[in-house]
């Protein structure tokens, strides 16, 4: 047997099975972490299909990223999964009933093309690799779609943070235009001080002594 | 060698498994974002079957733009829910009827 075709039939077995979990699992911390599985395995399917860069791109972007923010924001809220679980099966017959039509009707219109018989163009012996022909690719004829890509990533990172960000009653900040404002005189205020210990007070001394400080005797 | 219709296939019940997880779990939201994201990596997997075997790179360059904007959808999304679950304390979708709708 063809060992592209076993490996093949694991890594799309492992996708499936996994997805399949996502949906069912009690527990959405299982959920994801059955969602990375998936991930990862449709990324071993991608390198099947000689598309190198997208394989690592999703696990480094999707693995990688997206699914640990899916994972905080799991364990960060307080989920109370029964009240989410009550009637679960409830929808099940329509929901197959639906997912089979669908999938029934992607295949039948999809394979039954005049592409069923397609066989990849042979490897050229002279052909750059996978990343480097996306990268021409990407930066000469898809340049702006780049960077409109690059415009929607930005604006996603101002949403998320302008979402999530909260002024709390009890926080601490400064407020600068009141520190420029400042005046010397609201700060600092000088004491006069004498610039020694006071004097201790003069023991009686015999009348010829003369009224000197203690501390110089000899004058 | 595995052809097409093998990719088409799992692509398809890819796409199926997600719908009935979005039937299934029409109360929790973050099930529902992550039926998305399959549904999407079902798609991008039919992008690149098709790339692969009509040797046609402009669809491999489709599924770079579809993760870019799959990853902005997927943040906007989780900090939705952040900012939903501070004001609502749930996100359970039976619950969130603030609109009356």
């Amino acid at each position: 047997m063809d060992p592209q075709a076993i490996l093949f039939a694991i890594f799309s077995a492992c996708t499936l099975a996994a997805a399949a979990r996502v949906i069912t699992s009690r527990n959405p911390v299982h959920a994801v972490l059955y969602l990375v599985l998936s991930f990862f395995s449709a990324a071993c399917l991608w390198m099947l299909l000689q598309a190198e860069f997208l394989a690592i791109a999703l696990v480094l972007v999707y693995v990688g990223a997206v699914m640990v923010l899916f994972l905080f924001v799991v364990m960060m809220l307080d989920i109370h999964i029964d009240r989410s679980r009550a009637g679960f099966w409830q929808h099940l017959p329509l929901a197959a009933v639906v997912a089979v039509a669908i999938a029934l009707q992607l295949w039948l219109v999809l394979s039954n093309g005049h592409w069923q018989f397609l066989t990849p163009p042979a490897a050229d012996p002279s052909r750059i690799g996978n990343t480097k022909a996306l990268g021409v690719l990407t930066f000469t004829e898809y340049v702006l779609p780049l960077q409109l890509a690059g415009t929607i990533l930005l604006v996603a990172i101002i949403a998320a943070i302008a979402l999530t960000l909260r002024r709390r009653a009890d926080a601490l900040h400064q407020v600068p235009g009141d520190q420029v404002r400042i005046r010397r005189a609201d700060r600092v205020t000088l004491v006069k001080m004498a610039s020694s210990p006071p004097a201790p007070p003069p023991v009686p001394a015999p009348a010829a002594a003369p009224a000197t400080p203690p501390a110089a005797p000899k004058a | 060698m595995v052809s097409l219709p093998w990719y088409l296939f799992v692509g398809a019940v890819l796409f199926a498994i997600s719908v009935i997880g979005i039937f299934l779990n029409r109360k929790n939201l973050i099930v529902l974002l992550m039926a998305i994201e399959l549904m999407l990596l079902a798609v991008n997997t039919n992008f690149i079957a098709f790339s692969h075997f009509l040797g046609d790179l402009n669809g491999q360059v489709f599924v770079f733009f579809i993760l870019t904007v799959a990853a902005a959808e997927s943040a906007i999304g989780l900090a939705i829910l952040v900012a939903l679950f501070r004001n609502m304390n749930t996100i359970n979708v039976d619950e969130l009827d603030t609109l009356k709708g």
